[in-house]
């Protein structure tokens, strides 16, 4: 269709809509926001009519790349490291997919635009293309990859891993709770429009450098809709500005918003990128650069800042503090790490770093090696099987097991920023101010004197260990369902050899007890407890317990 | 593009090196190499679809693996697919499967081949100057009433299957009701944009007729009423129950086939029975799925009575509605200058469709659901 005669049916189809008069309107989500009719304009005229042929279109460019990866054995190429990632990336990600879609409804209740529902519907039927097309990607990666185990149980994996549930927050903050916090302010403003620039373009430029071409050409292809999705937003957001009485939401929802995308998106997403690469060239853009290019500049600067002018508040300090971790903190190389030590817990493969590795990590963070050299080297060693325990069961490591943060649930591994406070009658842990507060006043249903009916709730067992304090590690996996179909060799191993003999199995894990970290701090004594919190906070960075203090 | 060093010597680029890792499948035998199909779910078959692959368990389920929980609440302190959100009951709602297996790939393919069709069409219509021949009796039907439905068509995709699909407790079935409303939504929109090609071909065509009449023609406050309702309603197997099973025989197949289909062509209209196809062919997706969702919860071994007695108070309060908005309808079929069929067939037709759907869904019709 030419330009004209898109914006000739778009204004038609703007006929549809009516105004109901035989039944009051029902809210089916709550949200505190109020909305004025304004009449918002879709800058982007979409039209079914021309919507469906157009991604036919973008499909049969995708399915055809599909065959020629396989005609062309691209399996041949592709790196192991890299590989093993997607099972643990590929099992999360079509659920927030599957959620944006949930999500549309909440915010076509919420807001009395009918130019906009339509865009909203369109997202709708996107993000069902997305999630379909992504859990078929991974389909033939386990067909074809050398090592489908952690492939083969993706969505149960998904569902019962730690890291999934981390995950997991990127997909159920769209579609619970307050119906523009969610589907907005979450979605929209901040996951889309924000962080999907370093999951869909920043990590397939990262999976071709690693010999896998099919990421990319499915991964653009779902990027390709997402503009649409941030115009949408933006004129919802646009909207909530016009009423005073939103603002205060609107900054609250911002903080939470982009801090939880900021401690989920970079945890994951990072270690993707520095950590389940082999390209180690130098030129080649770290996850930090990139974060300061796609995020820092192009959304912060670009797209939020001259928000201010419309009355938004944007979370400067936020922001700051985001980078702050990421390049002072140490922020990725800690999550990294964790996600290592709890090797045998995941279902997917972890190789050490080696030394072309370390070169590359000292060039694009100056000090690296002092902070996390020593361990990955004990990793290294440790991962081979000859009788010791997994890493994060051996003194030697000289790792703390890190306590978990209750809001974002990645555990709490800037050390020395851990906040605790009993909330709900629990001692709970957090990995910031900011977490601490998206708990303990975010998320409650009065916000700073004001009544916030609609607003949602962190639920669940948030504590991941706490289901499994006291069991033996085997018992564990075991339940889990991390184990072979031999009956004995674990899903996940501590390095990327497929040599039964080198392989690790329900025997070498045997005899090793999980802990929860939370369950014994609220069975402490206050006293015992604050020593303990005061210890723990000295520690780091690489997760190094603090010197034991002198004793009186 | 090609550098070249000060010497004239060429500069090698800095790119990824392809590196060779031999790492396809088959290339090694260790525990699970051969493990290449997703074995968290039983497939309904021997093997799985590709659709169930690509859609089973994406939604998770505490009832399933989903050991944690869901992390997010709602103020009421319900999370994430609270299966209170119907008044139906499952011992498992994952038995369901979209008869239709909508992923992706099907989605894109049926709804483009669609537009290509309905486009084909019309512009052959153009090309053969056909609309010349509509008599002017037909050209003001379709200016106001076929026009007024594309109205209904929207209501049901925008505001019943929409919210619909964030509701229903698996991701099976909210991936169906999602299809079904952009079903509708395209077809609404195919309406109202061959509304406005017959305005700028026929020069007596009204193309904002249709507004009024939706809004205040008496013939349409039936179909209007029914559909506001509809859009109101909070449990989203009842919208999808009273749309599907009851709305689209006694209203929506009444008007499209039972009238426009079966009347255009003796008015010398071709074009606009192809249009009302397109849109009773997705109707007829949308009904398979109902077929299969409400046959599995009337047959559920421990609920299946209860359901029944639900989907009967259903029938109860929903049937009048459809059947109101279905007589009030009946003067559009004396408009017509060449009759071809009477309003009481048609609604006997709809009648039968209505009592096979309910006996494929294994309920009997209630007495106060019966139209004719």
């Amino acid at each position: 269709m030419s330009r004209a005669s898109i914006t000739k049916a778009h204004t038609k189809i703007q006929e549809l809509s009516w105004d109901p008069t035989y039944v009051e309107p029902v809210e089916k989500y709550a949200t505190d926001y109020t909305f004025e009719k304004a009449p918002k304009k879709d800058p982007l005229k979409q039209v079914l009519r021309s919507y469906f042929p157009m991604e036919e279109e973008k499909d049969n460019r995708v399915f055809g790349a599909m065959d020629g990866a396989i005609r062309g054995n691209m399996f041949r190429q592709v790196q192991e490291r890299w590989m093993e990632w997607q099972k643990l990336f590929l099992s999360i990600i079509p659920f927030p997919e599957i959620s944006a879609a949930r999500a549309m409804p909440l915010a076509i209740g919420a807001v009395p635009n009918p130019e906009l529902h339509n865009g909203l519907a369109i997202q709708m039927i996107d993000e069902v293309r997305h999630s379909t097309i992504q859990m078929n990607l991974k389909r033939l990666y386990m067909n074809h990859y050398v090592d489908p185990a952690g492939f083969d149980i993706s969505e149960k994996g998904f569902a019962n891993c730690y890291a999934g549930t981390i995950g997991r927050q990127f997909g159920e903050g769209f579609i619970t709770g307050d119906a523009i916090t969610a589907a907005n302010v979450y979605l929209t403003i901040v996951a889309e429009t924000a962080f999907t620039n370093v999951l869909f373009v920043a990590m397939p430029g990262e999976a071709a450098a690693n010999g896998d071409y099919l990421l990319p050409t499915v991964f653009h292809s779902v990027q390709s809709d997402e503009s649409r999705h941030i115009s949408n937003g933006y004129s919802i957001i646009l909207m909530a500005l016009a009423d005073e009485r939103n603002r205060q939401l609107l900054e609250r929802d911002l903080r939470y918003a982009w801090w939880n995308n900021h401690c989920v998106v970079d945890a994951a997403i990072g270690t993707f990128i520095e950590y389940g690469t082999k390209d180690r060239r130098k030129d080649r853009e770290s996850y930090a650069e990139m974060w300061r290019r796609w995020i820092y500049d192009d959304y912060y600067r670009s797209y939020l800042v001259p928000l201010e002018k419309y009355g938004l508040t944007v979370p400067h300090d936020l922001v700051e503090e985001s980078w702050n971790r990421i390049w002072n903190k140490g922020y990725v190389h800690e999550v990294a790490q964790f996600f290592a030590t709890g090797w045998f817990a995941n279902y997917w493969r972890i190789d050490a770093m080696d030394d072309t590795d370390f070169e590359w990590f000292e060039d694009k963070y100056p000090g690296w090696y002092d902070k996390y050299g020593k361990w990955w080297e004990k990793y290294s060693e440790l991962g081979v099987r000859n009788g010791h325990n997994p890493i994060a069961f051996e003194a030697e490591a000289n790792y703390e097991y890190p306590h978990r943060c209750w809001s974002c649930m990645v555990p709490c591994l800037i050390r020395e920023d851990m906040v605790v406070d009993e909330v709900d009658g629990q001692v709970r842990t957090y990995c910031s101010e900011t977490c601490h507060w998206t708990d303990a006043v975010a998320f409650r249903p009065e916000y700073q004197g004001r009544p916030t009916p609609a607003m949602g709730k962190l639920t669940g067992k948030r504590e991941w260990e706490t289901l499994y304090h006291g069991m033996d590690v085997a018992d564990i996996m075991t339940e889990l369902g991390y184990v072979r179909d031999d009956g004995k060799t674990l899903v996940p191993q501590p390095h990327l050899d497929l040599n039964p003999k080198k392989m690790w199995t329900l025997d070498q894990v045997r005899g090793n007890t999980l802990q929860s970290p939370n369950v014994l701090l609220n069975e402490m004594s206050k006293e015992d407890r604050d020593k303990h919190v005061a210890q723990y906070k000295a520690g780091g960075p690489a997760g190094r317990p603090a010197p034991a203090p002198a004793e009186a | 593009m090609s550098t070249t060093t000060e010497d004239g010597g060429k500069k090698e680029r800095n790119v990824p090196k392809p590196v060779f890792t031999d790492a396809e499948a088959g290339s090694q035998e260790f525990p699970s190499s051969t493990s290449r199909s997703y074995n968290y779910f039983t497939p309904a078959k021997r093997r799985a679809s590709v659709y169930e692959d690509v859609t089973f368990d994406v939604q998770p389920d505490p009832e399933r693996h989903l050991t944690q929980g869901w992390i997010y609440g709602f103020a009421d302190g319900s999370s994430g697919y609270p299966k209170e959100w119907t008044a139906l009951k499952s011992t498992d709602w994952h038995q369901f499967r979209d008869p239709n297996e909508e992923w992706e790939q099907t989605i894109y393919r049926n709804n483009a081949n669609v537009v290509r069709q309905v486009q084909h069409n019309i512009a052959n219509a153009k090309a053969a100057h056909s609309f010349a021949q509509w008599n002017r009796n037909w050209v003001d039907i379709v200016a106001k009433h076929v026009s007024a439905f594309a109205h209904g068509e929207q209501g049901i995709g925008m505001y019943v299957y929409t919210p619909a699909q964030r509701d229903a407790p698996t991701n099976m079935i909210n991936n169906a009701l999602a299809v079904g409303a952009v079903h509708k939504l395209r077809f609404a929109q195919d309406i109202i944009l061959y509304n406005l090609d017959l305005s700028e071909e026929i020069e007596s065509f009204d193309g904002q007729a249709h507004k009024e009449t939706w809004q205040s023609d008496p013939v349409w406050q039936g179909v209007r009423r029914n559909i506001e309702q509809l859009t109101a309603t909070r449990d989203w197997a009842e919208a999808f129950f009273a749309t599907a099973v009851v709305y689209e025989p006694l209203v929506g197949e009444l008007f499209r086939s039972g009238f426009v289909m079966q009347v255009a062509a003796l008015q010398g209209d071709f074009t606009t029975p192809t249009l009302m196809g397109s849109g009773e062919s997705d109707t007829a997706r949308e009904q398979r799925g109902a077929r299969a969702l409400f046959g599995m919860l009337a047959e559920d071994p421990e609920h299946g009575e209860a359901n029944k007695a639900t989907m009967r108070d259903w029938l109860a309060a929903w049937t009048p509605v459809s059947v109101e908005a279905a007589r009030l309808l009946q003067p559009i079929w004396s408009q017509l200058s060449e009759k071809a069929v009477r309003f009481e067939d048609s609604l006997e037709r709809s009648q039968a469709r209505f009592e096979g759907l309910l006996s494929d869904i294994g309920i009997e019709t209630p007495k106060e659901a019966q139209t004719v």
